[in-house]
């Protein structure tokens, strides 16, 4: 197997007699020595994300001695982060992450380089901010910046390490080597917009990007140094709930747009659009959470609200989880999940010619249980934003969640 | 021929999704190739169907489906054969962070 990646050269690069101190079980090892740590000094991490994934990640690569650490980030710490970016605490909330991040790494390990890029990466910025590292960790919210990172990373030839997650279950692979195949081979294409639940709407078990963001920063250090066999080629899926790994094959497709024999996509696109979405900038970190609205007729919580007031409240149906009920409840006439819908429909207790107004979370797999019910010729109408509209706007006595 | 009502395969269902399969991570159904299996599936849970396929009945691209560590797309596509006891997984892309 040829050599993976360019490890970066070790000659501009010499261990302090601190470093010697703090790395000694690096260099006792015998694998890794000081020419292991010598490349990993030599060496920049961007790590595009600085939530549940980044934070291990961040972390590790810190404490073990890259040289450079890049972080992609825009958001603020909020409460519900605490639950699994453990780069936070309580008394952070608010504050940009980024600002935080780079504290407590600098602090964790003062050798340490720490840049941080305070933006949301776009098609305009992605190949010069990638371009000044040496490899990349993708571990973004969203599918359009995943697919901008792998294409950018491949324009840049930059090795992409690639971690996802989703309720108990996470993916981790190593992308865009000089031999290997990209994201783009894997998955030529992204779901269509409200199929794939996000995190915040699917829920993710705290400790999981815990364990698959350290499975990351591991194949990190690997590319740097130049140790064991990488993730190249191979698929990494790993299951909380069963504890169980697998690793599957992926194969370089030679028709791949990006990176096969003959490329079709040769400079960034809009991946907004890509990924079916509103090609807009709005600031929200789940582009998963987004549906498109062409044709999906919606009613506000305002107007809902009224309605109600009114005596003229038409059916309202909760297509969420029965445990999300228990936790926030603006008083549905019916609960089907999302999953059984088309299985149950004709357990639907509205009259086949009632309006039907369907709600879930935030308005994401409502607007496809609306869908469904349109098909199927029923007058459904979309709850625009969900129990956390109805919790801003209405009725703050709906926890969030 | 073989068989089809007696060869059975595991089908790995990944947890997104689960909401569609009462939440087993595996079903076992009958099937002589991936296409059989699967259709199998989508025969017990129907709203697994969209998710599974194009209104034209294709796979969807970010579905891949695995005969134990291999890529179909790589072997016969859905017309992939299946031996009594082979693990079928079904992969959809993931973008959690």
């Amino acid at each position: 197997m040829s050599t993976p990646t360019s490890a970066p050269p070790t000659d501009a690069v010499d261990l302090s007699p601190d470093e010697l101190k703090r790395y000694s079980r690096h260099l006792t090892l015998p694998e890794f020595g000081r020419e292991g740590q010598e490349k990993l000094k030599a060496t920049s991490v961007l790590l595009v994300g600085a939530g549940g994934l980044g934070s291990p990640a961040a972390t590790y690569l810190a404490a073990a001695g890259v040289g450079t650490i890049g972080l992609v980030d825009f958001d603020q710490v909020e409460e519900s982060n605490l639950q699994r970016q453990i780069l936070y605490g309580t008394s952070d909330v608010g504050r940009p992450k980024l600002e935080v991040a780079q504290e407590r790494l600098e602090d964790l390990n003062p050798n340490v380089d720490v840049n941080v890029h305070e933006m949301r990466l776009t098609s305009d910025n992605a190949l010069d901010v990638i371009e000044e590292y040496d490899i990349v960790a993708d571990g973004t919210d969203n599918f359009p910046t995943r697919y901008l990172v792998n294409d950018a990373c491949v324009m840049t030839g930059t090795p992409n390490v690639y971690a996802s997650i989703f309720r108990f279950e996470g993916q981790v692979s190593v992308f865009a080597t000089e031999d290997g195949p990209c994201y783009r081979c894997l998955y030529e294409e992204p779901p269509p917009p409200g199929l794939v639940p996000s995190c915040a709407e699917g829920g993710v078990l705290g400790i999981l990007p815990g364990f698959i963001g350290t499975l990351q920063a591991t194949e990190v250090i690997k590319l740097a140094t130049g140790i064991g066999e990488p993730l190249i080629g191979r698929l990494l899926i790993g299951d909380a709930a069963e504890m169980n790994f697998r690793t599957l094959k992926v194969e370089k497709n030679p028709d791949c747009p990006v990176c096969g024999e003959d490329p079709s996509v040769t400079e960034l696109i809009d991946y907004e659009a890509f990924c079916g979405l509103p090609s807009t900038d709005a600031p929200s970190t789940n582009g998963t959470d987004t549906v498109s609205e062409d044709s999906i007729p919606e009613i506000s919580v305002q107007d809902f609200k009224q309605r109600r007031e009114d005596g003229d409240a038409p059916f309202l149906l909760d297509v969420r989880e029965p445990y999300e009920a228990e936790i926030a409840d603006i008083g549905a006439n019916q609960l089907i999940p999302i999953g059984e819908l088309l299985q149950r429909v004709e357990d639907l207790e509205a009259d086949p010619d009632d309006e039907i107004v369907v709600h879930c979370r935030s308005g994401g797999r409502s607007a496809e249980a609306v869908c469904k019910l349109r098909e199927k010729g029923y007058d459904a109408v979309n709850l625009d934003g969900g129990t956390l509209a109805w919790s801003q706007e209405i009725d703050d006595s709906v926890p969030t969640y | 021929m073989p068989d089809t009502q007696t060869q059975t395969v595991t089908l790995r269902i990944p947890t997104p999704l689960r909401s569609y399969t009462e939440e087993q991570p595996a079903v076992e159904v009958a099937g002589t190739t991936v296409a059989e299996a699967l259709e199998a599936l989508v025969d017990r849970y129907p709203d697994l169907r969209e998710n599974l396929y194009t209104d034209d009945g294709d796979l969807r691209q970010f579905v891949n489906i695995y005969v134990d560590d291999e890529d179909i797309r790589y072997q016969d596509g859905p017309q992939t054969a299946l031996d009594e006891g082979d693990e079928v997984s079904i992969v959809p892309s993931i973008a959690g962070g």
